[in-house]
């Protein structure tokens, strides 16, 4: 398992820090500087208009922007990428891989200006989350993907082909995919957690942690109430709000975090707290009894994606490496590093060769049964965006 | 006729004084340059551009225009009053415990510390090191609920036995301490060390008291440092965020945390530049008001 001691956002078992976390503050820094070019212009043009043309770039060169430890690294080397150096000897492309995509909104900050002045960002592949991916394919800045040309996209699995934002994935393939559950330690607490309701008991108050992720955490607790976060009205979701405004006031949650809580959870600071897949997988390495929960009410899922931004400079090359990571070994390498939900048909299978204690793990494998269970969040348009933040953020405080 | 006056100094010079070159008298000029290029260029022209976004109106999708809207900074008010008012109680919260942990640091590493006054100065700037948010996580595992820390003090009673210290306004108020305390002890150690001794000696020999003579001595030519300390740790321990974000809870929010999240989250660039004017502002009125009640009078 000494592989899999990296991923998105991992967490040191020294009980410190997480990267992720420590990257995402820093990078708050340098977000407000590359927002500079946005507030540069006093009265920025709109991003509705789009007009970048694909660019003549070199065909043998593609530069992929990814977050941090997201891609599988050779042991004692965190710079060599063993499945992209088996790309690059496949097909005679050199790739200039970059882990600067900390935070959406940050990168979306970093490249919007290019794209909204027609130019190219320099990048032939990025991987942005959801909801992200759904603002970037809406303000057209993304490519279309040719599908013949990602002959192994057939292997996407089934639940993954038709998401609200992108039907039928004209624009986007995802990457990795992720849940969002309650993690806790039965052991620790003393008693087991089945739904998001069982949480709120004095046990858990102030040694429990949400996440800043709007739409995982709004998202359980829209489904705690009964309705489906893929179809509410205002009302079920202020509803909710109400319901986290109570629990907050009640002194419940401790804090909002991003994956700061794996340290907390660890550490024994907090008992449980609403957490992701990946996380709690490699909690579990050190602490055995650590789980993550689906709840009753249903759980979140949500993905990464790859899309080209408009303006790339090969972007048959980034099909063809889209291609490389749909094939379902090179899924299962990546997927036995990084520990997420794998959207590729067959990795299961090849898991068997590459790591097989992980073939059977059901937070990277999850069954039909919990794939069933698991909900993504209604699109938002811009004013929705807002409205949902806006009373989210004034619930967590900020 | 003052060209008469002037116009003989700079054509004939006397004799025995070689002329100023031009070239010499440009030199101050030359001096302020960068400084100044750099102000205009990472400051002013920044504020300026803050000012208008904060006066715009509009979205993200159809663009933020200039509208002179001003009603940004009446709904900024009224929504994130308390967090402003919250930032200014921790933030003086900080600066008075910094002073009260800061101010016998600096009087003993002046006046007691003989050789080993550069070892402590070093130990002070220390912590600098190491980076500001590491400083900060590092205090999570100090106060952890099942630390020594919080145990110790379950222990004599002075927090309940279910009681915490991570997550409160204390730990906040905390952390902002800690991280700015350097600032706190450099300004102060500066005008401690730069005081004649013998003062001290001779309000001895007038029959002043040891207290008397740090009252009516010691105190007053310490001013200067006590207020730039103030201001070095107050100031930014009003804007930051850090703290709160891992040490604080959701009702602790600053009022960094605020602009942080409408900056980045909710793309809301105006409201967010209408925060950071009345941040300004609001620590421009408060430090003019400090400086003239406590700096003015002993300082000029």
């Amino acid at each position: 398992m000494t592989r899999s001691t990296h991923q998105r956002g991992a967490i040191r078992f020294d009980g410190s820090l997480s990267r992720r976390g420590f990257l995402r503050a820093l990078g708050v820094g340098g977000a407000v500087l590359t927002a500079g070019p946005l507030l540069a212009a006093c009265g920025t043009e709109g991003t509705g208009r789009t007009g970048a043309a694909a660019g003549n770039g070199d065909p043998r060169k593609l530069a992929w922007s990814n977050w941090p430890l997201y891609l599988d690294t050779s042991d004692g080397d965190d710079t060599a990428h063993p499945t992209l150096t088996a790309f690059t000897k496949k097909t005679g492309i050199e790739v200039t891989y970059t882990e600067d995509v900390n935070d959406n909104d940050e990168f979306f900050g970093k490249i919007s200006p290019m794209l909204r002045a027609g130019r190219s960002t320099g990048r032939d592949v990025v991987v942005l989350t959801d909801w992200m991916a759904a603002r970037m394919i809406r303000l057209g800045y993304v490519e279309t993907l040719d599908r013949a040309n990602i002959p192994n996209s057939k292997n996407l699995l089934a639940s993954y082909e038709n998401v609200p934002f992108d039907q039928g994935r004209q624009y986007s393939l995802p990457w990795q995919s992720g849940i969002a559950g309650i993690g806790y330690n039965p052991k620790s607490l003393g008693r087991e957690i089945a739904e998001v309701d069982d949480l709120f008991k004095p046990d858990l108050k102030g040694r429990l942690t949400m996440l800043t992720e709007m739409r995982d955490t709004m998202g359980l607790l829209l489904l705690s109430i009964g309705t489906s976060p893929e179809d509410h009205t205002m009302a079920d979701y202020k509803k909710a709000i109400a319901k986290l405004q109570k629990v907050v006031d009640q002194g419940y949650v401790r804090s909002f975090t991003g994956n700061e809580y794996a340290a907390d959870l660890a550490s024994r600071n907090i008992l449980a707290a609403i957490g992701w897949s990946g996380d709690v997988l490699q909690l579990q390495a050190d602490d055995p009894d650590m789980q993550l929960v689906v709840p009753g009410d249903g759980g979140m899922l949500w993905s990464d994606n790859l899309m080209v931004p408009k303006g790339a400079g090969n972007k048959a090359g980034a099909e063809k490496l889209i291609d490389f990571y749909y094939d379902p070994r090179i899924a299962a390498e990546v997927a036995a590093y990084v520990n997420y939900v794998t959207p590729v048909r067959g990795a299961q299978e090849a898991m068997k060769d590459v790591a097989p204690e992980l073939a059977d793990n059901e937070l990277i494998f999850p069954t039909e049964d919990t794939l069933a269970t698991l909900h993504s969040f209604k699109v938002l348009d811009e004013g929705e965006e807002k409205e949902y933040q806006d009373m989210f953020l004034k619930v967590i405080g900020a | 006729m003052t060209a008469v006056r002037t116009a003989p100094v700079t054509a004939t010079p006397p004799a025995d004084q070689p002329p100023v070159p031009p070239d010499r008298r440009r030199v101050p000029y030359l001096l302020l340059l960068p400084g100044l290029l750099w102000l205009a260029v990472f400051f002013v022209v920044p504020l300026f551009t803050l000012v208008s976004t904060s006066l715009q109106t509009g979205s993200l999708e159809e663009g933020y225009a200039l509208t002179f809207s001003w009603s940004t900074y009446g709904g900024v008010w009224t929504t994130y009053g308390r967090q402003l008012l919250r930032s200014f109680c921790y933030a003086g919260s900080a600066t008075v415990l910094a002073l009260l942990i800061g101010y016998p640091l600096a009087y003993a590493i002046a006046f007691k510390a003989q050789r080993w006054r550069n070892v402590m100065l070093v130990l002070v700037v220390a912590p600098f090191f190491t980076s500001f948010l590491l400083r900060t996580l590092a205090w999570k595992i100090v106060l952890a609920d099942d630390g020594w820390v919080v145990g110790t003090l379950q222990a004599v009673g002075l927090v309940s036995d279910t009681g915490r210290l991570l997550a409160t306004p204390a730990a906040v108020v905390l952390g902002l301490t800690y991280n700015f305390l350097p600032f706190m002890v450099l300004p102060l150690y500066a005008s401690l060390e730069k005081m004649d001794p013998l003062l001290l000696e001779a309000a001895s020999d007038l029959h002043a008291t040891p207290m008397t003579a740090f009252r009516t001595v010691t105190w007053p030519l310490s001013l200067p440092g006590v207020v730039a300390g103030t201001l070095l740790t107050f100031i930014p321990a009003a804007g930051d965020y850090v703290n709160v974000q891992f040490l604080g809870t959701p009702t602790s929010q600053m009022i960094g945390n605020v602009i942080e999240s409408r900056f980045l989250t909710v793309l809301d660039y105006p409201a967010a530049a209408a925060l950071s004017i009345t941040v300004m502002a609001a620590v421009l009125v408060l430090v003019l008001a400090y400086v003239r009640r406590v700096g003015a009078r002993e300082l000029l």
